[in-house]
């Protein structure tokens, strides 16, 4: 053993003694829990964890409450119009800044501004601007438009876009930054040469540019998708869940019935079932991203 | 921190010479008006009578913010001297738990089964007869209070029930004034169809349904009134964009709502308004069909610390709560009743009086927070909140899923 080769356990020792303090901590307290979670919410846990267990009557319960499909159907139409939207406000924010235009600092603090205010300050300034005695409304009838109409906030069918403008004016300013990072990493002889070709800048950014930022485009969608699952407190700021239960999520479903509600295997259930939707889209992703990688 | 605090909070005692005194933090969630000047009597009282301070733990919020921090805290180990709950089954899982502290010894030496009226409340504090809260006061919810200007003003003469009420409402539209008021969180919307259901059907109906989870008397004809009646408050209280139940009580407060369902704790809202019963509002116990009124309330549980020196203040606070002087200067800036009969509350005003007078008539029932457990209740704000915000539900649809809540029920 003396001049054979190093056992393999032991090469990068340090770095692997290194790492340990993170392994526990992500099978204790990650996957330890994650199991724990899936566990009791097979009980009819209330207030306090008890091993009672009831089989598959929480999700019965959880999918036959109205509550739980709004807040499903809500989460669906948000993470879809920020997802996209963000995406595209923020490329072409930071497309635009790309033209090497004056005071481009400024307004990238400008546009970045928001994304230092946490969501609860996001949700209650958006709640007094959506306001109809206040707010946006006011302003413009003030002005003469007295038909003048804007109030998202108190109309149960569209509350989920008052919710949407708040949180895209919060998270598109990250996205651009992201984004101006990935076109700042271009080589700018691929502008010459596209320039050269005569090619439309239009073109050279759909067909060049975005496709060699796709490491960026991803980083950015891992980002914009984990706020949006998690999307809890600016609800709770901004509507409160309503009017009535029009704007509810369900994260804030989850909290409601551990906490509120006093029901531990309601609340297990649910968080499970966003575990599990989380896992659905993750998991071809992470197939196709990783697995495909060492085939080719 | 915490041990900083507490090596902090040792000193300055040794340095005071006072070992017995100690530091009692107590949490509630009492914030508005009414409420703040109420708990502030507490305070008071409980560091005149006794040697130990009252830190003051309030959170802001309402009972469904508080109660969970609350909780948390008592199973996270670092439970404070006392807090306030609704007494009934909230607690009921921490006492199984053996969370909070017995109380019976103080219960004993303070004659409370003799002195609380009515008995029902020390029964909620009782658990396999051991006594684990001090009942503070009497609240109940069967309460409609109306805008005398309001009235004048449409030309109208003040509604003495529910019909007259909902007859004047399209008067009051057309005026431009809010029908009726509605605060949008959603505990308001439940108990406000509790009240409904108190009154209009009955008291007995609705501890047969929530007590017994009788689903057929759920589903049946009495039931199918009640959810009328809520589609026609559904109407009236369409337009009142404001949150907390003090803000909509305020709309009837600045005469731009005509009424609203609250419980008797609106009436320290009028009373720091300075608004006089009789003559600037009036208040319709029973919502003047039925004159009954529960007796939840609040009441006060004492976590376990295994710490003499707190375990000494919280018998102290435990026994200073129902003392005869606390009950009548709490009560009355709160606006609720006192738990014992034998106190004077002679600066009692025309509401607290009607109130009083049903209680000594013993037209009381169970608080529906004793009949249903805080999950249930849940249910009940999803259903009642969403009823009340979308007009699309009819009331069929919402009866049927009422009954299913109570086939569930535990």
């Amino acid at each position: 053993m003396a001049t054979g080769k190093p056992i393999r356990l032991f090469r990068n020792l340090s770095s692997k003694i290194a790492a340990i303090p993170m392994i526990l901590t992500v099978l204790f307290v990650f996957v330890g829990g994650t199991a724990w979670t899936v566990t009791y919410s097979f009980t009819s846990s209330k207030l306090l964890p008890k091993t009672k267990f009831v089989g598959l009557r929480q999700y019965e319960r959880l999918w036959e409450t109205e509550r739980w499909l709004v807040s499903i159907e809500n989460l669906m139409i948000y993470g879809l119009c920020s997802m996209v939207l963000s995406l595209l406000i923020g490329f072409i924010l930071a497309a635009l800044l790309d033209q090497k235009i004056r005071f481009e600092n400024t307004f990238r603090s400008i546009m970045l501004y928001p994304f230092a205010l946490s969501f609860i300050v996001t949700g209650l300034v958006w709640q007094w601007l959506l306001n109809p005695d206040f707010g946006i409304q006011k302003i413009i009838n003030g002005l003469g438009f007295t038909s003048f109409e804007f109030n998202p906030l108190y109309n149960s069918d569209i509350v989920i876009y008052g919710v949407l403008i708040a949180g895209l004016w919060q998270g598109s300013g990250l996205v651009m930054v992201l984004m101006l990072a990935g076109l700042r990493g271009i080589d700018q002889d691929i502008w010459k040469a596209s320039r050269v070709d005569g090619i439309p800048a239009w073109k050279t950014y759909l067909f060049i540019i975005i496709p060699m930022m796709r490491p960026v485009f991803i980083t950015t969608l891992v980002l914009i998708a984990s706020g949006i699952v998690k999307l809890y407190d600016l609800i709770v700021a901004q509507t409160g869940g309503g009017p009535g239960i029009a704007s509810e999520v369900p994260a804030k479903y989850v909290y409601d019935y551990m906490f509120q509600g006093q029901n531990l295997g309601q609340g297990f259930a649910a968080s499970t079932m966003m575990l599990l939707a989380v896992l659905i889209v993750i998991i071809p992703w992470a197939y196709l991203e990783f697995g495909g990688k060492k085939r080719g | 921190m915490n041990k900083l605090k507490s090596l902090l909070c040792g000193t300055a005692i040794c340095a005071a010479g006072a070992v017995s005194a100690a530091d009692l933090e107590v949490t509630h969630w009492w914030t508005s008006g009414g409420e703040a000047a109420a708990v502030a009597e507490f305070a008071r009282e409980f560091q005149e009578q006794t040697e130990h301070k009252w830190i003051d733990g309030a959170i802001a919020g309402g009972g469904g913010t508080a109660r969970p921090v609350m909780v948390s805290r008592i199973i996270g180990g670092d439970p404070m001297g006392a807090f306030q709950f609704n007494h009934g089954r909230q607690a009921e899982e921490l006492i199984e738990a053996g969370l909070l502290r017995d109380m019976t010894h103080v219960a004993e030496a303070e004659g409370w089964k003799d002195i609380v009226n009515p008995p029902s409340l020390l029964d909620a504090c009782t658990l396999d007869g051991k006594i684990y809260c001090a009942p503070v006061n009497i609240h109940s919810w069967q309460w409609l209070w109306l805008s005398n200007k309001v009235f004048e003003d449409a030309g109208l003469a003040v509604p003495t029930n529910w019909d007259e009420f909902v007859a004047a409402a399209p008067k009051l539209r057309e005026m431009g004034v809010q029908p009726m008021a509605l605060g949008g969180q959603s505990w308001q919307s439940s108990g406000a169809f509790n009240v409904l259901m108190a009154t209009l059907a009955g008291p007995e109906i609705l501890q047969k349904i929530y007590g017994d989870g009788d689903a057929d008397l759920a589903g049946g004809e009495e039931m199918a009134r009640v959810f009328k009646a809520a589609e026609d408050m559904r109407d009236m209280v369409q337009g009142s964009n404001v949150q907390d139940w003090n803000q909509a009580t305020n709309l009837v407060i600045t005469d731009k709502a005509g009424g609203q369902i609250m419980g008797d704790w609106a009436q320290g809202e009028f009373a720091v308004a300075g608004e006089v019963a009789g003559e600037d509002y009036t208040c319709l116990p029973g919502l003047g069909v039925h004159e009954v009124i529960s007796t939840g309330g609040d009441a006060f549980y004492f976590p376990v610390t295994n710490d003499p020196e707190i375990e000494a203040a919280q018998d102290a606070l435990a026994a200073t709560l129902l003392k005869p002087t606390t009950q009548v200067s709490f009560n009355l800036k709160k606006g609720s009743l006192p738990v014992r009969a034998d106190v004077d509350l002679a600066a009692a005003n025309d509401c607290m009086k009607k109130g009083l007078e049903i209680l000594a008539s013993g037209n009381i029932m169970p608080d529906v927070n004793m009949l249903n457990t805080e999950d249930t209740n849940n249910q009940l704000n999803d259903l009642f909140v969403q009823f009340f915000q979308d007009t699309s539900i009819s009331a069929a649809d919402a009866q049927a899923r009422f009954v299913s809540i109570v086939e569930d029920k535990d």
